[in-house]
């Protein structure tokens, strides 16, 4: 499937799952937040929560800021 | 009874001069950004030379191309220092909002600081629309610390609203011009019943002592020592520059004179 992630387009083919997608990226999810479609998604519900075709997803964590 | 023995009974533990927001106590009046250092590192190094408890930080996307990047909470420790996320970059309340529901997501916790900005040129907080962010955040129970202009109207509305702290800028931000507007501040210091922190504009030590000495309960920077020649010995300045402010507002100055007056007694001159 064809996801924008963080705004790029990008294509995912593992368990279409929010769990599947942050483990795949590397990504510790204890470090990072995740909106799907312009809804948080809390870090708990990952692996219950569906990723479809088209879906929107931002990915986000803390950077050095003033 | 021997003199050490003595000493140390006798002692009188330096009295607790603490500030709390949103029922979070804390002993350091220095709050420090986490923005434009040479690497994390260094700014962690200069955010405990500081003795900060408090640190902001930003919200952006992960870099997917290189998640192996370093992090900041790998340097600048969430153990160590309160992370306050900002909406940095944010031109409108719902940009903000978003920005901090994701930050809670990502931290844990409800205390921010909001700001959202209007021309790229000054950094000027749009107190409209500040204000009206505030609101959603508050309705969605944030605990808010506010950017906001020097203008003591604005900064009651903001207290009204519910804010957890006001911060008035002390001259646009990253411009190291130094305290501005002292009246507007003092005015609002007074006024206020919740924190208030001198956010923006500090640029050398001097600047942040003429904050504390207003009255402030403490002073927030990123640019004055993230771009000194020596990040980590300004920060080392910065804390004592905050602590000789807070103790000479405390100790209560001296009255101003027109005239000179002899610090040596006239009496008894030969």
């Amino acid at each position: 499937m064809t996801l924008t992630l963080n705004g790029e387009p990008r294509s995912f083919d593992g368990p279409a799952h929010l769990q599947a997608l942050v483990s795949s990226l590397g990504l510790d999810p204890r470090k990072v937040a995740v909106e799907r479609n312009l809804e948080i998604v809390p870090r708990s519900l990952y692996a219950a929560t569906p990723i479809a075709e088209g879906d929107r997803i931002e990915i986000v964590h803390f950077i050095g800021g003033g | 009874m021997d003199s050490a023995t003595d000493i140390t009974t006798k002692a009188v533990p330096a009295a607790e001069d603490t500030w709390t927001v949103a029922g979070r106590t804390f002993t350091s009046r220095l709050i420090v950004g986490t923005g434009k250092y040479k690497d994390y590192a260094q700014n962690a190094a200069a955010a405990e030379a500081a003795g900060a408890e408090i640190v902001t930080v930003a919200l952006r996307r992960v870099n997917l191309s290189d998640p192996s990047l370093p992090m900041l909470a790998d340097y600048v420790k969430p153990d160590r220092f309160t992370y306050l996320p900002n909406t940095a970059g944010c031109f409108t309340g719902e940009d903000a909002v978003r920005t901090l529901r994701l930050a809670r997501e990502a931290g844990g916790w409800s205390l921010v600081k909001l700001e959202v900005l209007s021309d790229p040129k000054h950094l000027y907080p749009d107190m409209e629309e500040t204000l009206r962010a505030l609101k959603m955040l508050v309705a969605e129970g944030f605990d808010v610390m506010v950017y906001c202009s020097d203008d003591p109207v604005y900064a009651r509305k903001l207290e009204d609203a519910g804010a957890a702290a006001i911060m008035p800028l002390g001259a646009p931000i990253g411009s190291g011009l130094g305290i501005q507007n002292r009246v507007g501040i003092r005015l609002i210091i007074e006024a206020a019943k919740v924190p208030v922190i001198v956010d923006a504009g500090v640029g050398t030590a001097s600047d942040a002592t003429i904050a504390m000495e207003l009255g402030c309960d403490g002073v927030l920077m990123n640019t004055a020592i993230a771009e000194a020649r020596d990040p980590v010995r300004m920060g080392r300045a910065m804390k004592h520059a905050v602590i000789a402010g807070r103790e000479a507002y405390l100790a209560g100055r001296m009255p101003k004179k027109l005239y000179a007056d002899p610090s040596s007694p006239l009496a008894g001159l030969i």
